[in-house]
Order: structure tokens, then sequence, then C-alpha cells
């Protein structure tokens, strides 16, 4: 299902964080391109920029300078409801810290985005439960965020970035507080996502995680030091 | 997402939320509440003291016999001649000229021994018409006043002033019923005033009320009045009123020079000045105090809105990252303010009235609502919360969802 046609690219790429005193740059003149349908994992020591480079990749954030340009459209040419509308569409992600809706059950938080993208309700409700059936939640679906655990709250995460069945998943530490096996499960539901078109990225610590990957980056200091495709 | 699905959400995020919920409603209530009580209690004060001053007669115009100054340069006694009759005050009251006047009270006064039994005491008594109730603001306690009949038939019958009934016959006796004697004549009580208040001479409370014609021909001899009182329509017309009465009865006395008039009139000037200043500070001190608690509700409301907004900063960035537009983000917090600010302010408005209403009853003074301050308070509270609810929204659905995530 490989294709050649670069679904995201950024060229010259930088944010710089400016306080008062302080003068930090988290991405230092990033370029590369990611294809659709690529397994791509970025690794990278903590502080070296790779979380800033998944916000800007999945437009929550906006570089300093560069450019992005994704699927085909720049990204800085778009206005703040166009990204909102291509965030809804095309990218699902998955945050590092979960950000569930407090106090509201795993069903209705799978269903929020779908409810924006104005999908109806009983479809909305039916694909949600069966999100949650493949990140294995079925019996959970009516608790509330806070009675459920990390991980499950991880695996809502999962079934709600999958809602949408969006393009690219962006997934930040996916598998950060999941039992090994679990983890496995996870991967596993990446490479079957990977296998039918969707392009997936993903940052983790983990060797063993990131050899699922068919192409992994390591990012330094904000700087791209080495981009191999392992399969 | 739909309007209604929208306002669906905002009412699941409040019911979900139930201390943040309450406690923002409680903020509403207490700067809503608190302002319709003080205003309430303002105006229940302004109508108490207005009333008080009302109850002094504030339309009243009094003539007397005697002018400015007397015959050969002598200037006698303000009432000790013999210029006003009867007939003086039924033309007042009968003439098409005279437009400005409401009730026209012709009276006798004389200080008199009054006895009954073993007791006795001297005091005012009044020869009045029925009108006299009217002009002077006397309230009956018991009994009735002094009637057109009694003038009529000469009817030997007196209403007493609640400090005569104590004088004569003790504490909390009905003297309706009973007999005094004044000046060998018998009189029977018919009624007795309420409690008006005031010292000495002034005291209105020791006094007796005859038929005029009672007091004329039986009392004590005299066919003239020591006064006559009159009312104008309203206090605007009392220059009109006084100009009237004075040219209608120069005519009638053929007296063409004003300077030697053998009438005086006095009105209430003073009275009307007071009540003018009293009013107007009353109508500063009120606004003032409306203005103050509306700041302080107001500021209430704003803080609790601005911190449950703030706090919900992350959510507002979280709904933005997973795709909602601008406009559904502002419109859920509008929504949620919008419900919020009416159940608040709803709960706010009653709890003011019966705040009032308790205030009112545990001072006894009076109980006054008005529409107007339900209104105010009610308009400028909920405007506050609903822009306070919704301008932190809007600020937060303005940043990069990232941002609005990372905020602590």
């Amino acid at each position: 299902m490989k294709s050649d046609t670069p679904i995201i690219k950024t060229t010259h790429l930088s944010k710089v964080y400016i306080t008062d005193i302080i003068k930090t740059v988290a991405l230092d003149d990033v370029s590369f391109e990611v294809n659709k349908g690529e397994f791509l994992a970025i690794m990278g020591p903590s502080g070296s920029g790779k979380s800033t480079l998944m916000h800007i990749l999945g437009a929550l954030d906006k570089p300093s300078s560069g450019e992005y340009v994704l699927d085909g459209k720049n990204v800085e040419k778009l206005s703040d409801d166009e990204l909102s509308e291509i965030r809804n569409q095309k990218i699902g992600f998955i945050f590092q810290a979960y950000n569930l809706l407090p106090r509201t059950t795993a069903l209705k938080n799978v269903m929020l985005p779908m409810a924006y993208a104005g999908v109806d309700i009983p479809t909305r409700e039916q694909k949600a439960k069966e999100y949650l059936e493949i990140v294995g939640l079925k019996d959970r679906m009516y608790h509330t965020t806070n009675q459920l655990s990390g991980g499950q709250q991880q695996r809502v995460a999962i079934a709600r970035a999958l809602s949408m069945n969006p393009a690219i998943l962006l997934a930040d530490e996916p598998t950060g507080n999941i039992a090994t096996n679990q983890a496995e499960e996870i991967m596993d539901l990446f490479k079957q996502l990977n296998h039918q078109g969707h392009t997936v990225i993903m940052i983790t610590h983990e060797e063993d995680i990131a050899a699922h990957a068919k192409r992994v980056i390591h990012i330094r200091d904000g700087k791209i030091v080495s981009d191999t495709k392992t399969k | 997402m739909k309007f209604q699905e929208l306002f669906i959400e905002s009412l699941g995020t409040l019911t979900l939320n139930k201390t943040r919920t309450g406690l923002a409603i409680l903020g509403i209530v207490i700067g809503i509440g608190s302002v319709i009580a003080l205003i309430s209690l303002g105006q229940a004060t302004q109508q108490s003291i207005q009333n008080q001053i009302q109850s002094l007669g504030s339309n009243l115009l009094t003539v007397q016999p005697g002018g400015s100054v007397g015959q050969g340069g002598v200037r006698t006694a303000m009432g000790s001649r013999t210029t006003l009759t009867l007939a003086d005050a039924a033309a007042i009251s009968e003439s098409p000229e005279i437009t400005t006047i409401e009730y026209v009270s012709p009276e006798l006064q004389n200080r008199s021994q009054v006895i009954t039994g073993s007791s006795n005491t001297n005091t005012q008594i009044i020869g009045v018409t029925s009108n006299y109730q009217y002009v002077h603001n006397v309230n009956i306690a018991s009994g009735n006043f002094i009637s057109d009949s009694d003038n009529d038939s000469l009817n030997k019958v007196a209403v007493l002033g609640p400090q005569v009934v104590t004088d004569l016959f003790g504490e909390d006796v009905d003297p309706v019923g009973k007999t005094i004697r004044i000046n060998s004549q018998t009189l029977t009580v018919i009624g007795v005033t309420e409690a008006k208040g005031g010292t000495g001479f002034n005291n209105q409370d020791d006094v007796v009320y005859v038929p005029l014609s009672v007091a004329q021909k039986q009392l004590f001899g005299s066919n003239y009045l020591s006064s006559i009182a009159l009312t104008a329509v309203d206090a605007n017309s009392m220059v009109a009123a006084q100009d009237e009465v004075g040219f209608f009865l120069l005519a009638r006395h053929n007296i063409s020079d004003p300077t030697s008039a053998d009438f005086s009139i006095m009105s209430q000037q003073d009275i009307i000045k007071t009540i003018t200043s009293t009013t107007g500070t009353f109508t500063t001190l009120l606004s003032g105090v409306a203005a103050i608690s509306l700041i302080v509700g107001g500021i209430g409301i704003m803080n609790i809105m601005l911190v449950t907004v703030t706090e919900r900063t992350r959510e507002i960035g979280l709904r933005k990252a997973l795709g909602a537009k601008k406009k559904t983000i502002t419109t859920q917090f509008l929504l949620e303010s919008i419900i919020l600010t009416f159940t608040g302010g709803v709960i706010g408005v009653l709890v003011g009235i019966i705040t009032s209403f308790v205030i009112s009853k545990v001072t006894s003074s009076l109980f006054v609502i008005s529409p107007a301050s339900i209104m105010l308070a009610f308009m400028v509270s909920a405007g506050i919360g609903i822009l306070f609810g919704w301008y932190p929204a809007k600020k937060a659905s303005e940043l990069q969802p990232i941002v609005a995530l990372r905020y602590e």
C-alpha cells in the first residue's frame, strides 16, 4: 500500500521559545518528508524537541520559521477553523498525558471528535463502541475517566484518535503507561492500521517499540541526527 | 455541532461539575440578591421619610386674619383680629376662579378647660368641619371624626387627641360614648385620633375637635374664624394657589391695596424645601447604594466566571485539538454562562425579595420592591455573568491548542 506522495513535508522547520531572559531553541532547521503509508518512529532523549515536532506535525502548534506542508496544504496559510477541521478529519493525535475530558465516560470521550465532525448520534455511538472494543475496553465503556487506570485511559485516548479514521496517526509515547503485553497489542493494532494505509508516526524512547516501525528518526538538540529505513 | 446538541452538552457539563456550578450560581445569587435587598431597603426608607413629611400636610396654605401691618402702623398679633368668616371659606370653596385648591377647612381655635368626672385638663379646642381631617391628615384610631351633619345639626360631640384621652381617662381607655364638659356644655366623645407626635404648643395629640358650629355658637360665642386651612391640588401649584386665594379675598373684602390686606396667607414653603432636598439627598444616596452594590455584585460574578472559565483553558485546548471550531467553543461557553446566570438570577431575585421582606418585617418598616430595581439588578448581573463567561472562553479558543493544553 505504499505510495511515494509525501503526506508530510517540512522544510527548515524551527521552533524557538523566547521568555524574558532565556531563548530556547526546541527545533533547529528540521527538514524531512513522510510518504503516505509510512510507519515512522521518532526517538530522542528528553528535551530533544521530539514532542515539539509532534505538536507541529499535529497542527497543534505553529513553527517559528520554516514551512510545513500537510497533504499538499501549507499549514501556515490555513485559518484557525481550517486547522481545526484538519485536526478533526486527517489527524488522530494520541497525547502523552491522554487529555481526556474529566468526569466523562469513555464512550463520550471517544464520541467527541465525531460530534465536532457532525456525525449523527447513533453512528457516533456505534463507531465509538467499535473502537473501544478494538482497544479492549468493551466492558469499561460507561466508566468515567477518573474510574479508569492510566493504561485504560491511554487506550481510550487511542480509540478516540482512531474514531475519525484519520489518514495520519500521531502518537506521543503511546505505550508509556501500558504493560508490555498490552504494548505489543497496541503495536499490532498500529501495524494493522498502517497496513490498511494509515500513516503512523510515534514518539518513543523504547528501542523494542521503535523496532516495530519501518523507519526511525533520531533527534538531538532539535536537529535530526539520523534517519534510517529499517524495513 | 447543532445548537440543540450544544445546549444539551452545556447542560451536561454543568450538571457534571456540581460543586463548580453550585459555587458559580451562589456567586450570582448573592450578587443579584444583595443588590435587590439593598435597593429595596433604600426605597423603603425613602418612602417612609416621605410619608412622615406628607403627614405634616405638605400642600397646606393657612389664611389668617390680620394683615402684615395693622392700622396706625401697629402690628397686631396674628389671628387676634376678626376678619375671616365662614362665608369667606364657603366662597373660596365655591368660586369657579379658584382652580388650584382641593380642600377648604375653616377653623376656630381656643384654649379651654376640659372636665370629666374628677379629672380636667387645659387644652386646645378646635372647631372644625369634616374637611379638617383631609387637610391636616388626621387619622381616626377609634370611632368617627366630626361629620357635616354634626355641624349642620349642632351636635354636641367631640373627637379627642390621644394625649387628652390619657389626661382625662387614663391609659388604654376607649372614651367613645363617654361625656366631657367644656364651658358648661356637655359633649359626647365620638372618636379618638391616631397619635401624630409633636410637643408643647404644637402637640397635635393634645387637642379636642368639636363641630365648628358648636364652637362658634355654643362654646366661644364668635362668628369669626381663627384660620382657614387650604390644600393645594399638588405641591407645584402652591404659589399659584396662594395668589389665587389672595386676590380673591382682597376682592371679596373690597381692598384694592394688597399691602393693607386684612388677612395673611402662609404656605409651608419650608416643608416643601425640606421635602425637595430630602428627596434629592435620598435619590442620590439610593443611586449610590445601588451603584456600589451593583459593582460589588458584578465583581463577585465576574470573579467566579473568570475563575471557572480560566480553569477550563485546558479543556478548551483539548476540544480545539479534537476539531472544535472557535465558534463551537464560544457558543458552548456562552450557553453555559446564560444557563448559569439565568438560574442564579431567578434564585437571586427570589432571595432578594425574601430578604427585603424579612428585613421589613423585623424592623417593622415598609416593604417596597420596584420592578425597575429587579430588572436593573438582573440585567447588569446577567450581562456581567455572560460577558465574563464568554470572553475568557473566546480568548482561550484563540490560543494555539497546545498553548491552551499546557495552561496551568
